[in-house]
Parts: structure tokens; sequence; C-alpha cells
């Protein structure tokens, strides 16, 4: 019954929302708004081919390599730079530099260092994606409680041990949440990284379909694209809910006192 | 300089001194401190807040370096914390890692440091026993109750085998009556393992009836004001303990000294100039 009810709140927007669309466009011919009818046979006939193996595999897999690529070398960075006093005080100038361009300005000089290769939009992704970690991995290494480092101290747990079991489970709320950031930016930059001089993938074949003016086909390329988004989103958020349920337990009890 | 240790110290504290570096300026927080501790022994630290007794805990347990003098482990100088010691904080919200369960926590410094799984499981047990937690294994710290959460501390303390515990005014944060339960727990803990206790609080009554020896400190700057021992039966009760006329009359003069240091009376030995090398102190 509850689950029923979960079911149904997640789904009321978006069933209303479509049957909006279907009403409104019932009568009216418009080339640049499909019916949902046609929307969803185009999806079937564009999607479910070869295209699948072509296009939306190898922007997936780009886009998976990318963000892990840029989740691994975020924490790794945090960790370092959030506990080596020196390293922070030399790199922490430089990061804001380097964090305030926007990643899509990036696109024309990596083609030149590395052509339009998958190396390449991989590069972009990770630059763009890369940030949010780094940044929220200091931050919450830097925030590690004074009593409990003090308690790990005495009872020997330095060096990787610390790490391990202190700084990455202590650092994990703010790692996520650099985590969460990263995701919704990668999307943009997966699209982002194909739409210039490639000759494959989701944002070459939706900006390809807009050339075209293949209408409904684009805008079911936008509703891959959707899609793929909250799928991310509902993985993402399983595993936040996995990993933080200490946090978000502590955090219950101390709402309660 | 200092008087050398007793050859059976323990725990040995030689004329030490810590002095803050801040952006304000020089904090003394300890002048001149020298005692030492017997295998074996239970000592309560007394001393007013701010007297430096963290400090000086901080000093002992290695977490950090004093400005001058040292401490001796068993004859030889802390400069790390030193695997023979277990510290129990004040703030049990704090010092249990809430990501681990009971069991975890009090495991995680054995497994570190490479015990075997058996023996660790033993060593656990033993020890979520000794506290009476033995039923709460699978719980995360912030579902108990603080006293329980200190329980768990001190449980992980006992396990990790320690020759010294250090104790820093573990019990401040919990109401009466489990307060009055934990200190049985010290002293049943205190017989049960041989450890040799240092236990640091600001309540007098607390430093009576805990202690075989009371050191009593000076308000800042800080010095030993005196060193006493309580001749109480080691076998404690919360109601026909502190009923006695002993009890009462060793809590008077505990007492008494803490106002007198209050006052700025100082004890002959300690603090003069004349016994000291230590420069002009700011602060
Ligand atoms: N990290 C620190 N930096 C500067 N001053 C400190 C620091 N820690 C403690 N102090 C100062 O040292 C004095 C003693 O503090 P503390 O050792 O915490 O005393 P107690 O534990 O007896 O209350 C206090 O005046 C306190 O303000
Ligand atoms: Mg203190």
């Amino acid at each position: 019954m509850k689950a029923l009810k979960t079911l149904g709140y997640v789904l009321a927007l978006p069933v209303l929302l479509i049957l909006l669309w279907w009403v409104s466009t019932l009568g009216a011919v418009n080339f640049f708004v499909p019916t949902p009818a046609s929307l969803v046979g185009k999806f079937g006939q564009v999607w479910f081919g070869p295209r699948f193996l072509s296009d939306v595999l190898p922007s997936v897999g780009r886009l998976l390599v990318g963000v892990v690529a840029a989740i691994v070398i975020g924490v790794v960075g945090g960790v370092l730079i959030g506990s080596v006093r020196w390293l922070r005080a030399l790199l922490e100038p430089v990061l804001e530099f380097f964090r305030a361009i926007p990643p899509p300005v990036l696109v024309p000089v990596l083609i030149l260092l590395m052509g339009i290769t998958d190396t390449m939009k991989i590069a972009v992704i990770i630059s763009g994606c890369v940030w949010p970690v780094l940044l929220n991995t200091i931050e919450g290494v830097r925030a590690v409680d004074g009593v409990l480092s003090d308690s790990a101290h005495t009872y020997g747990i330095d060096g990787w041990a610390r790490v391990r079991y202190l700084v990455l489970p202590s650092a994990s709320p703010q790692i996520l949440a650099g985590v969460r950031q990263s995701l919704s930016l990668g999307l943009i930059l997966m699209v982002i990284s194909e739409m210039f001089a490639s000759s494959s993938g989701l944002g070459f074949t939706i900006v390809q379909f807009q050339r075209s003016f293949a209408i409904p086909e684009m805008w079911s390329g936008i509703v891959v694209l959707g899609l793929l988004g909250v799928s991310m989103s509902f993985i993402f958020q399983w595993a936040e809910r996995n990993i933080l349920r200490w946090y978000n337990g502590q955090k219950e009890v101390e709402n309660a006192a | 300089m200092q008087p050398d240790p007793t050859p059976e110290a323990m725990l040995s504290v030689r004329g030490l001194k810590k002095v803050y570096q801040t952006d304000g300026g020089d904090i003394e927080a300890v002048r001149n401190l020298t005692f030492d501790l017997r295998a074996g022994e239970l000592v309560c630290l007394v001393g007013p807040s701010g007297s430096g007794k963290t400090t000086l805990l901080k000093c002992i347990s290695g977490l950090m370096a004093p400005t001058e003098g040292e401490v001796l482990l068993d004859g030889k100088r802390v400069s790390g914390p030193p695997k023979k010691m277990a510290v129990v904080f004040q703030e049990y919200g704090r010092s249990l890692f809430p990501w681990m369960r009971v069991r975890d926590n009090v495991e995680l410094p054995l497994k570190n440091q490479g015990v075997p799984k058996a023996e660790r499981d033993k060593l656990v047990d033993e020890a979520l026993e000794a506290v009476g937690l033995a039923h709460v294994p699978r719980s995360y710290p912030w579902q108990l109750s603080g006293g329980m959460q200190q329980r768990v501390a001190i449980a992980r303390a006992i396990a990790y085998q320690p020759e010294v515990l250090l104790m820093d005014e573990p019990f401040a944060a919990v109401d009466a009556q489990t307060r009055a339960d934990l200190e049985d727990l010290i002293r049943t803990i205190w017989k049960k393992f041989g450890v040799t206790v240092l236990f640091v609080t600001h309540d007098i009554d607390e430093s009576v009836y805990l202690g075989e020896r009371v050191i009593i400190l000076s308000s800042s700057p800080t010095v030993v004001q005196e060193d006493i021992v309580i001749d109480l039966p080691v076998d404690r009760d919360q109601l026909e303990t502190r009923s006695l006329p002993r009890f009462t009359e060793l809590r008077h003069h505990v007492y008494e000294q803490i106002q007198l240091a209050k006052k700025g009376h100082r004890p002959a030995a300690a603090g003069s100039p004349a016994d000291s090398t230590a420069g002009s102190a700011a602060g």
C-alpha cells in the first residue's frame, strides 16, 4: 500500500504533463512540436537499432569513464591537498583559477592537443567533473573532528589506516555532495564534447537531427538524455543512501534531541 | 635540575611546561609539573577549569610536545602516542567513529595492530562484558545514551590492553546517576585489569572517591599544589564510603587546598624561581 502511494507521487506529475502535451497537440500541427505518439514511435525506431551500439553505448561509456576518473582523481588529490598544509598553501590559488575556467572552452584546446579522439572527449568530461569532487573532498578532509583525530592518533591509527578508517568516512558526506554535482556536469560535458567536430555519439546525433530538420528524432534524443540523467541520479541516490546511512541516522538523532 | 623519577615509576612527569603560541600572544597553560605514578596506581588529578589538565594529558599521551620538561613512560621519553597508553576523552560523542558499529569501534585499534582475529574477538568480548555492553555490539554509537557511549570508549581502551589509562574528565557530561555507576566501573576495571590509571577531573568529591592518591593542581599558572594519599578502604561504595568521616575530612582538605591555590598561595617547593631554570613566563 505504502509502495503504491510512493509510486503514485513519483508518477503523478509526469503523467499529468504528458496528458497536457497530448491534449495540446491534438488538433494543431506544429512542425517543431511532435505529438506523444509520433515521438514514442520515433524513439523506438531511432534508438533501438544500430544507433544504440554506434552512438548511445560509446557516449555512455565515455561518460562513465570520465566521471569515475574524475572522482578518483578528485578524491585522491583532495585527500592529499587537504592533509598536507604546504601543498594546500601552494595549490589553493591555482585551483581557484582552474576551477573558474568554463570547461567547454577547453574543447578546442584539447582537440588541438589530442585530436578528435575518445581520449579528448573523456578529458573534457574529467576537466569539468574533477573540481566539485576535489574541492569538496579538501573541505571534508579539513573538517575531520579534532577529538576523533586525537583518538585515532593515540591508538596508533596513522598513515593509510588513518585515511581509510578516519579521513575518507568522515569526509564522505562532502565527497558525495561533490559527486552529485559532477554527475550532472558530466552529462552536459558529454554532449558538448560530441557537438564539436565529431562523427558519432548522442550529442552529435541530436545536432545532426536538428540540422536535417528531423524534429521528432531530435526530441527523442533529448528524451534519451533526460532518461540517462534520471537513471544516473537514481543510482547515485541509492548508493548515497547506503554509504551515508550512519550520517543520516546520526543527524536524525541530533535533530530529535 | 628535577628530582630523579622514583625507580619503580611507571609514568613520570618531569618539570613539564606548556606555552601555547597564538596570534594573540603566548598562553602559559602549565607552568611546572613534576609527579610520578607507580605501576598499578589509580591517581586522580584535580584542578579547576582552565588549569591546564587537558593540556597536561595531551603532553603525557604524546599528542603534543611540551615546551619544557619531559614525560617518561617506563623510563622512556614520550615523543608520540605510546603503544602502552590509552586515552578516554570527555567528549564521548566525538571520540567514537560514528560510521562504525560499537563492536567495530572497540575492535579497530586491535585490528590496526595486526592482532589475530581469534584473540581480537576474545579481547573485544571481554571488554564489552566488563563495561556491561555485551548486548549492543551491533548498534551505532549515536544510537546509545551518553553514558553508554562513554562505556564503549572505555571498552575500546581496555581491549587495547594499555599499561597506562588516561581519562580526561570522562564523566563531566553525563547525569549524576550514570556518573556514579561509571565511577564504580572505573574502580572495578582498575582492580580487574591491574592498569595504571590517571583520572583527571574538576570534581573534588569524585577525585577523593575514586583515587588512591589525589594530585591537586593550582589554578593558572599551574603547578602541583599538593599530592595526598587517600587512605580509604579499597572496596568503595557510593553511599557508605561517601558517608565515612574520613571521606569528609579528605574532601574538606582538597577543597581547602584548591581555595588556597585560588588565592595565590603556592607550595614552597614548586613554582619558586630558585628551583627552575625556566625563563620568565608570558601570559
Ligand atoms: N590549542 C590551544 N591554543 C591556545 N590556548 C589553549 C589551547 N588549548 C588550551 N588553551 C588554554 O590553556 C589553558 C588550559 O586549558 P586546558 O588544558 O583545556 O584546561 P582544563 O582542561 O584544565 O580546563 C586555558 O587557558 C586555555 O584557554
Ligand atoms: Mg579539559
